[in-house]
C-alpha cells in the first residue's frame, strides 16, 4: 500500500496551466479584482498600486517577475543578465521545445528565471526572480544555469546575492537532467558561502519540490512572503499518499516559521527597506553608480 | 510472455534440471544428455532474455524484494563494520544505516539507504523511504568523516525521500539541500552506487560524489514512472511508456553522464548471484578509491564541482549576452 501510494509522487510540475494573473470571476467587470483571500472586490487600479496586496486581509496575491525587480531596484532600473540562454531538450522529449516555446510567447519571458544586476538603496546587488507563470516556475538546464551563473558572478564580483523563488519544482521533461540542477545550484551556492559573500532567499507563492530541496533552502537569511505555501512535498500528493486531509494552514510561510525553516516573514511593501537593511548589516556600501 | 515471466520460466527450467541430476544420481541413470539439452535451452532462453530487457523490466528488478541490499553490501565489502547511529538533533531514522568500517584495510565511513529484506524489516525501515533525520544523520556521519580523513562510501536505494507530515514539519527540502550544498564541498573522496532504485531528491541526498556507479538493472530518475505518467499525461497506467522516454536505466545515465561507471549483475538480475555483484562492487570501490586518493583536496573539489556543474542542455545567443 505504501509503495502504490508512493507513485503518485511529489515533484509536481505540470506546466499546463499558466497561472491567471489574478481570477476574475464573471460578475467581477474587468476594470476589479476578487480578493481570493477574503473576497472583496477591488479596483485593480488600487490593488497594483497597493503590490497586488488585498487592503483588506493583505493576501499577497500574483506579481510578475518584471514587477518584482521594477518595485526592488532603484528607480526601477536594472540590467538583465544570462537572458539569452534557452533550453534544448536533453531527452528528446516529445513537444517539449514546442511547448518552451509556446510559454516564451505567452510569458513574454525566456525563461522561469530572470537574473538581473542593479542599486537598492544604491547598493549593489545580483537578484533572480523566478516566475510561476513559466510553466509553473518549474527548474530545468536553464533555471540551473542561471542560478549557478548567478552564484558564480556574485563571487567574481564580490556581489551580494537575493533569489526569490517560485516554483512547482523540477521540469519533468528534462528528467534526470533536471535533478542534476538541484546538485548543481547547490554546489554554486556553496562557493558563495565559503567565499562569505551574503546570499538572502524570499521565498514567494509556491515554493515547491526540488527548488525547496536545493537552493531556496540554503539562503543565509530566509524570508518569505505572508500566506505562501512553501513544502518539499506538494499538499495535493501528501494527502493522496497519506489518504488524510491536510491541517489548515500547512506548509504556510507562517507554519515554516514557526518549525523554524524561515527566519522571518515580510510584507511586500516593506520587502525592499528589509532587503536594504540586510545589505547595510552584511557589509553593503552605497555607490554613486549603477553597475 | 513479459521479460519477467520468461524469468520465471527459467527458474522452472533451472529446478527441472536440478531435480533431473538428483533423479539420475540416485536410479543410477545416464540422463546427461537430456540433461545437456535443457542446459542448452536454457542459456540460450537467458541471452535472449537479457538483451530484451526493457525499461520496465529494470524498474521491476530494480524494486524486486530479494535484491540484494545496502547492509549485505556492507557485510561481504567491508570489515568490521561498526553502525553509528542518530542526527543529534530529533533521532535516529531506520532507513539509513550508517557507520565506520574498513575497506581494503583503510577506515572509510559507509553510508546507505536501506530497504527492507522481508516485510517486517521493510515496515521498520520505511521502504528505504528516507526521513529528514536520515539526510542529517548521513551528513553528520560525512562531516565525521571529513575531519578524520576518511573517504565516504555511499549506497542509494530508496522509492525517494520520506513523503508525509513529519518529513515536511522537520524539513526534508532543508536536509536534502543542506547535503546536496555540503557534499559538494566536503573535503574527502566520495563515491557514491545505486543499487536499486535511485528515487529522485530522496537519491541525490546521497549521490552527490566524485564517481557515481550504478549497477546494471538499478534506476536513477526524476521521479517513479508511474509519478511521470500520472503528471504529464494523468494516466499512472502509461508508466511503461513513461519509464522508457524517461532515460532511467544504466546504459541511458552513463550516456548522459549521471553514472561513471556500471555494475554488471548475472543473468536475471542481481539476486542471482549475490556473492559476484558483491565482488565487482568491492572491486570498483577499492579501484576507485586508490584513484581518488591520488588527486589533492583542491583537485578533487574542482573535479566534483565541475563534474555536476556541467549538466544541463541549453544554447545561447552570445551577442545578445548582457542586455
Ligand atoms: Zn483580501
Amino acid at each position: 500500500m505504501l509503495r502504490k501510494s508512493f507513485q503518485k509522487q511529489y515533484f509536481i510540475v505540470d506546466g499546463d496551466k499558466v497561472q491567471p494573473k489574478a481570477k476574475k470571476m464573471e460578475e467581477i467587470p474587468d476594470c476589479c479584482i476578487k480578493c481570493p483571500g477574503c473576497g472583496e472586490t477591488f479596483l485593480e487600479e488600487d490593488v497594483k498600486k497597493n503590490l497586488m496586496v488585498c487592503k483588506k486581509c493583505n493576501k499577497h496575491m500574483f506579481i510578475t517577475s518584471e514587477q518584482r525587480l521594477e518595485d526592488l531596484f532603484d528607480d526601477g532600473e536594472y540590467q538583465l543578465l544570462f537572458a539569452d540562454i534557452s533550453t534544448k531538450n536533453p531527452l528528446d522529449f516529445p513537444g517539449y521545445e514546442e511547448k518552451v516555446q509556446a510559454y516564451q510567447k505567452k510569458s513574454g519571458l525566456n525563461e522561469a528565471v530572470s537574473i538581473a544586476r542593479g542599486n537598492i538603496d544604491r547598493m549593489g546587488a545580483l537578484v533572480g526572480v523566478m516566475d510561476s507563470r513559466f510553466m509553473m516556475g518549474s527548474m530545468g538546464s536553464v533555471v540551473g544555469e542561471k542560478i549557478t551563473r548567478a552564484a558564480e558572478l556574485a563571487v567574481v564580483e564580490r556581489l551580494p546575492l537575493i533569489l526569490f523563488t517560485a516554483s512547482g519544482g523540477a521540469r519533468m521533461q528534462e528528467g534526470i537532467i533536471s535533478l542534476m540542477q538541484m546538485a548543481k545550484t547547490s554546489a554554486a551556492l556553496g562557493r558563495l558561502e565559503s567565499e562569505k559573500l551574503p546570499f538572502f532567499i524570499v521565498l514567494t507563492h509556491p515554493t515547491t519540490g526540488g527548488v525547496t530541496a536545493s537552493f531556496a533552502m540554503l539562503g543565509d537569511i530566509i524570508l518569505s512572503e505572508p500566506g505562501a505555501l512553501i513544502g518539499f512535498a506538494g499538499p495535493r500528493v501528501i494527502e493522496q499518499t497519506i489518504k488524510q486531509k491536510l491541517p489548515e494552514g500547512f506548509q504556510s510561510a507562517e507554519f515554516q516559521l514557526e518549525k523554524g525553516f524561515v527566519d522571518a516573514i515580510v510584507d511586500r511593501a516593506e520587502m525592499k527597506k528589509t532587503l536594504g537593511s540586510l545589505l547595510r548589516m552584511h557589509g553593503g556600501e552605497p555607490n554613486e553608480h549603477i553597475g | 510472455m513479459s521479460t519477467l515471466d520468461k524469468e520465471k520460466h527459467i527458474d522452472e527450467l533451472e529446478k527441472q534440471i536440478a531435480s533431473l541430476a538428483v533423479f539420475s544420481e540416485e536410479q543410477g541413470l545416464d540422463l546427461s544428455r537430456e540433461i545437456l539439452k535443457l542446459r542448452k535451452k536454457l542459456a540460450a532462453l537467458r541471452t535472449q532474455n537479457l538483451k530484451s530487457l526493457e525499461a520496465w523490466d529494470k524498474v521491476t528488478l530494480a524494486r524486486l524484494r530479494g535484491r540484494p541490499t545496502t547492509l549485505e553490501y556492507i557485510d561481504y565489502i567491508f570489515d568490521d563494520f561498526i553502525e553509528l547511529h542518530g542526527d543529534r538533533g530529533f533521532g535516529d531514522d531506520s532507513s539509513i544505516v550508517g557507520g565506520v568500517a574498513f575497506l581494503n584495510g583503510r577506515a572509510v565511513t559507509v553510508i546507505g539507504q536501506q530497504k527492507g529484506r522481508d516485510t517486517q524489516e521493510s515496515i521498520a525501515r520505511n521502504f528505504g523511504m528516507t526521513l529528514p533525520e536520515g539526510y542529517r544523520k548521513a551528513l553528520r556521519l560525512m562531516k565525521q568523516a571529513e575531519k578524520f580523513n576518511r573517504p565516504v562510501i555511499l549506497f542509494v536505494d530508496t522509492p525517494g525521500a520520506f513523503c508525509g507530515i513529519e518529513a515536511e514539519e522537520r524539513g526534508q527540502g532543508e536536509a536534502i539541500a543542506r547535503n546536496l550544498m555540503e557534499m559538494s564541498r566536503l573535503k574527502t573522496p566520495i563515491i557514491s552506487t545505486v543499487l536499486g532504485e535511485g528515487g529522485s531528491g530522496g537519491a541525490l541526498g546521497l549521490a552527490v560524489a566524485d564517481k557515481v556507479f550504478i549497477l546494471e538493472n538499478a534506476t536513477y530518475s526524476i521521479l517513479s514512472p508511474e509519478g511521470f505518467a500520472t503528471i504529464l499525461w494523468k494516466d499512472a497506467g502509461l508508466a511503461k511508456k513513461a519509464a522508457k522516454v524517461m532515460k532511467i536505466t544504466a546504459d541511458d545515465l552513463l550516456e548522459l553522464g549521471v553514472v561513471d561507471g556500471i555494475i554488471a549483475e548475472p543473468l536475471g538480475g542481481a539476486h542471482k548471484d549475490r556473492e559476484s555483484v558483491f565482488k565487482k562492487t568491492a572491486d570498483l570501490l577499492k579501484d576507485t578509491l586508490t584513484e581518488l586518493s591520488e588527486l589533492g583536496t583542491e583537485e578533487l573539489l574542482e573535479a566534483r564541482y565541475q563534474r555536476f556543474r556541467a549538466f544541463g542542455s541549453f544554447h545561447e545567443d552570445i551577442q545578445h549576452e548582457e542586455r
